[in-house]
């Protein structure tokens, strides 16, 4: 049943937020603490264990691709819901802010992803 | 006119379907006629989304782009945070434990380094426009981690509403230009395997530009990214208003 899919995906949503606002209120932080990656987390390991077989096979699992290949047209709905008027008046100073956060941001990702590669060791032929 | 308006508001969240279908069908058939296949049909896709907002929110003065248009409101409900957050956890599904373990520290330090690191660019440019004040230049700072961090922060440490829309302002540049960017940088950043992706996500943080710049780039690489990303705004919000004050405080 398509349904069972559907299911276990909200299931895993849900607890993963729920999850994710306690740990917010824990640290006396005004947010969601990482409730839809705690989610995912649930996911990976409910698809990979032998338990959950019946919901994630099959016509289940169509119920869980559905969703995963409709991400990029949701994706496209987000931009353009976007407040894009906003963050062009908020004149020089907010785009220099975020433009240069950016910028060293995106130079840092090869820098970080070789610590994570020597922690790993060479076990992988680059 | 008026039986048009009341079928596509009664059926608002349809009619999105149907709009986000055409404009995606257009934007694959762009990327492949005009651009050979170049520039990925959904970065075409998430381009036009953003132009589109643009235009909205200047017609509409709203703040939620072509979602204020009365003909296009469900665009709200399937581009809000409900939905987005449903389908990034379906992109989970077929990751593998492994792939995650692998690059388990990397990501975790990536999440802290981006945090910190968009804190610090944010405040310097604060200071450089003139800024002194250890609440304002906290602020925009945090602003500058994501638009959710910036409020979030400026309230806490009772920012005026100025600074605190100038904050969100930083985040909103943030999160769109990452949307943009991400695929033209891919490349030279070696944004190419699950470790580099989840790097990636703890560095930007922004859930909207890491969800939209890695469809953008490969669509595989997304559960990666959006896994460390969602933890990014829950620690800037954890250390801008603590931490991250306190050094602004000492320093100025």
């Amino acid at each position: 049943m398509i349904v069972y899919g559907v299911a276990l995906l909200s299931a895993c949503l849900i607890l993963g937020m729920l999850i994710g606002e306690v740990l917010g209120i824990a640290l006396a932080v005004e947010a969601n603490v990482g409730g839809v990656g705690i989610a995912m987390l649930f996911l990976v390991l409910t698809s990979n264990s032998d338990k959950f077989k019946a919901l994630v096979e099959g016509a289940s699992g169509m119920g869980i691709q559905f969703w995963s290949a409709m991400y990029i047209p949701i994706v496209v709905a987000m931009a353009a819901r976007q407040n894009v008027v906003a963050a062009f008046e908020g004149g020089m100073l907010a785009v220099v802010a975020g433009v240069a956060a950016v910028v060293v941001s995106f130079a840092l990702v090869p820098v970080i992803s070789k610590i994570g590669r020597s922690d790993i060791g060479t076990e992988e032929n680059q | 006119m008026e039986i048009l308006e009341t079928v596509f508001v009664r059926n608002s969240l349809i009619v999105a379907f149907a709009v986000v279908g055409v404009t995606i069908w257009i934007s694959y058939f762009v990327a492949h006629k005009l651009t050979n296949g170049r520039i990925h049909g959904s970065a075409i896709a998430i381009a036009l989304g953003l132009i589109a907002a643009y235009f909205g929110g200047k017609a509409t003065g709203g703040s939620t782009g072509v979602a204020d248009i009365t003909l296009l409101g469900g665009i709200g409900l399937m581009g809000g945070g409900m939905m987005r957050d449903f389908a990034i956890v379906a992109t989970a599904f077929g990751v593998k434990l492994g792939e995650l373990k692998k690059a388990g520290i990397a990501g975790v330090i990536s999440i802290f380094a981006g945090v910190i690191v968009s804190f610090i660019v944010g405040a310097v440019v604060a200071i450089l426009y003139g800024h002194t004040d250890p609440v304002a230049v906290t602020t925009i700072g945090a602003g500058a981690v994501t638009y959710i961090v910036g409020p979030v922060t400026g309230s806490a440490l009772g920012a005026s509403s100025d600074i605190i829309a100038l904050s969100v302002a930083a985040g909103l540049i943030k999160s769109i230009l990452v949307m943009i960017g991400t695929p033209m940088v891919a490349k030279a950043i070696g944004l190419n395997n699950p470790q580099s992706a989840m790097v990636f996500g703890g560095l930007m943080g922004t859930t909207s530009g890491v969800a939209a710049g890695l469809a953008a780039t490969d669509p595989k690489l997304v559960p990666y990214g959006a896994m460390t990303a969602t933890f990014y705004t829950g620690v800037g919000c954890l250390l801008g208003p603590s931490i991250l004050f306190i050094i602004v405080n000492a320093l100025l």
